[in-house]
């Protein structure tokens, strides 16, 4: 179906936790440019296959790989240095740390090494400038000196996302970026990840609907662990078997 | 309100002001007394750079205190009986000068720092307390067992050791030595405080998870904060062994680290001058209090008390509030 080779490719993977499967034979790949949304009720097992992508969780078989390379021995901040750049379903923040020094982190992370002692990071112009670009670009350039702690839900949402993109990843791994932001942040937030897939193309878990159909090029569906259908957002919304197993007759 | 660096220098002046003063109306003690303060500061100081910044809660950092108060009394036992430490495969001589003893107590503990490190990092929480609880208490037994050195008695040096230029034996040249070198720890602390280094640090105590995702491996970076944390104890451990003339196992013991511990929580975890403020009020108290009951520790208890309930950023977070947040 594709002519072009997958940015991040899981084959095969599998993952039990005792007698529960948690991930069955999982074979997804993110394609350059889509945003790729994997959709499953609760318990589905969406968060081990996240970790297993990016390196928290091993795989009891399986592989997976990044621009070709297998991956799947590597942990967490390999991972990260190689291109994955993901955000968590939890703000995962510096919280007495300002906007704008959890921005350095990640600059710092991306493009140079913490192995600095005596100038001060703040007065590091390069990172600075990445760091400030990437503020820029999710919309919270006039809240640098804020503290992440006084920072809004949704702002954090966003803060998350400024950090991942300082890292200039490959791809982009977002579990729930939406989750418990109101009407307008999911708005606010679909529209800057629209607008992020061409940077890298985005792994999406999530469970807000309206935001996957609107940004899905494609989505899997995960069911106890195993891929039921994945296709195009038209081809998920009349399949069959993904009404009867997850989505309900309402949709 | 006064902002943190005023209090920082004011401190500071007055920690320079009294030891001066007293050599003025020729009260030595009180020198010593500052002495004492400054050198307990310095060892805090250290641990501040593993507490407050690392979040890494250490009840071993008088391991590194007794190492480099040891590394002390073993080259200066050696060169004041003219033995030498060892002779084979290549021989080591004592020495009484105290540059090559600083170099020998901070790389001395340096390497123990990183080997305790690197095996309690392997935990957390409550069990990194025990880890590095139990790591002192190892120390502290084997010196008891280890009759070369003195074992339970430790081991006296008669005379101060030496510094080129100064004269060790008058007690504002020594105050004076202690006081730079926790000057220059300090300026330090501050540059490694605002650095990539400790930006990546502090974020590593917050959100382990963050600095991973972004490709950052934040053991690594704890761990080099605790042998910072170590050679600067371990260089406070000299001076303390060279401020009594004498080391002994209660340099290792745990209500060493305890204390250590108990001048950061007074002052101020994580805040520059915390340890200062609190190693000047514990020497203070102990003198003061120390005098009328030798049950004085009952008060410094309510007085750690009121600071961890109603002062958590310790006597320095009373004074001038919380941390600003930088820019």
């Amino acid at each position: 179906m594709h002519m072009i080779d997958p940015i991040l490719a899981t084959y095969n993977l599998k993952k039990s936790f005792g007698a529960l499967t948690a991930t069955d034979d999982v074979s997804i790949a993110l394609f350059p440019g889509e945003i790729h949304a994997i959709i499953g009720p609760n318990g589905a097992g969406k968060s081990t296959l996240i970790s297993q992508i990016c390196g928290g969780i091993q795989p009891d078989s399986g592989r997976v790989e990044l621009l070709g390379h297998n991956i799947t021995q590597t942990n967490v901040s390999m991972r990260a240095r190689a291109g994955i750049g993901r955000t968590f379903q939890v703000s995962a923040l510096a919280m007495e740390d300002t906007v704008l020094q959890n921005v350095l982190l990640g600059a710092l992370g991306g493009s140079g090494t913490p192995w600095h002692f005596f100038r001060p990071a703040l007065k590091d112009w390069r990172l600075r400038d990445k760091a400030m670009t990437a503020l820029i670009h999710v919309g919270l350039q006039a809240h640098a000196a804020t503290r992440a702690s006084e920072l809004s839900h949704g702002q954090r949402r966003q803060l998350e996302v400024a950090v991942t993109l300082t890292l200039e990843p490959k791809v982009f791994v977002m579990d729930e970026p939406m989750a418990g932001l109101g009407a307008e942040g999911s708005k606010n937030l679909t529209e800057l990840l629209d607008n992020l897939r061409e940077k890298a193309p985005i792994l999406l878990v999530e469970h807000d609907m309206d935001a996957v159909f609107k940004l899905a090029d494609r989505i899997s569906v995960l069911v106890y662990g195993h891929i039921i259908a994945t296709g195009t957002v038209d081809e998920i919304r009349s399949s069959k078997v993904v009404r009867e197993a997850y989505l309900g007759d309402g949709v | 309100m006064i902002r943190e660096s005023y209090l920082n220098a004011l401190v500071l002046f007055l920690l320079l002001a009294v030891p001066v003063w007293a050599t003025i109306i020729d009260e030595p003690f009180t020198i010593t007394l500052a002495t004492r303060a400054v050198i307990f500061a310095l060892a805090a100081v250290g641990l501040n750079i593993a507490l407050g910044l690392g979040g890494l809660v250490s009840l071993g950092h008088a391991v590194f205190f007794g190492i480099g108060g040891y590394a002390m009394g073993i080259l200066a036992h050696h060169a004041q009986t003219y033995t030498p430490v060892m002779s084979l495969p290549f021989l080591i001589e004592g020495t009484k000068s105290m540059p090559v003893i600083w170099l020998v107590a901070m790389a001395s503990s340096g390497l123990a720092a990183f080997a305790i490190g690197t095996l309690s990092l392997r935990t957390t929480g409550v069990y990194f307390i025990m880890i590095t609880l139990a790591f002192g208490q190892m120390f502290y037994f084997f010196t008891i067992s280890w009759p070369t050195y003195g074992g339970e008695d430790g081991l006296s040096v008669y005379v101060r050791n030496e510094f080129p230029g100064l004269n060790t034996l008058v007690p504002i040249h020594f105050f004076a030595i202690c006081f730079i070198i926790l000057c220059l720890v300090l300026l330090l602390n501050a540059l490694i405080a605002k650095s990539p280094f400790g930006l990546a640090l502090n974020a590593a105590r917050q959100m382990p998870k963050r600095v991973q995702a972004v490709g950052l491996n934040p053991n690594r970076l704890k761990l080099l904060a605790f042998v910072i944390s170590g050679v600067i104890a371990g260089l406070a451990g000299a001076l303390f062994a060279d401020l009594n003339r004498f080391v002994s196992p209660t340099m290792f013991s745990w209500q060493m680290s305890g204390e250590i511990m108990v001048f950061v929580i007074l002052g101020g975890v994580g805040r520059l001058c915390g340890p200062v403020v609190g190693a000047v009020v514990f020497v203070m108290l102990e003198h003061f209090l120390g005098g009328l009951s030798e049950y004085w520790h009952v008060y410094l208890g309510a007085l750690l008390l009121i600071v961890v309930l109603f002062a958590r950023g310790g006597l320095v977070g009373l004074i001038v509030g919380r941390v600003d947040a930088h820019d």
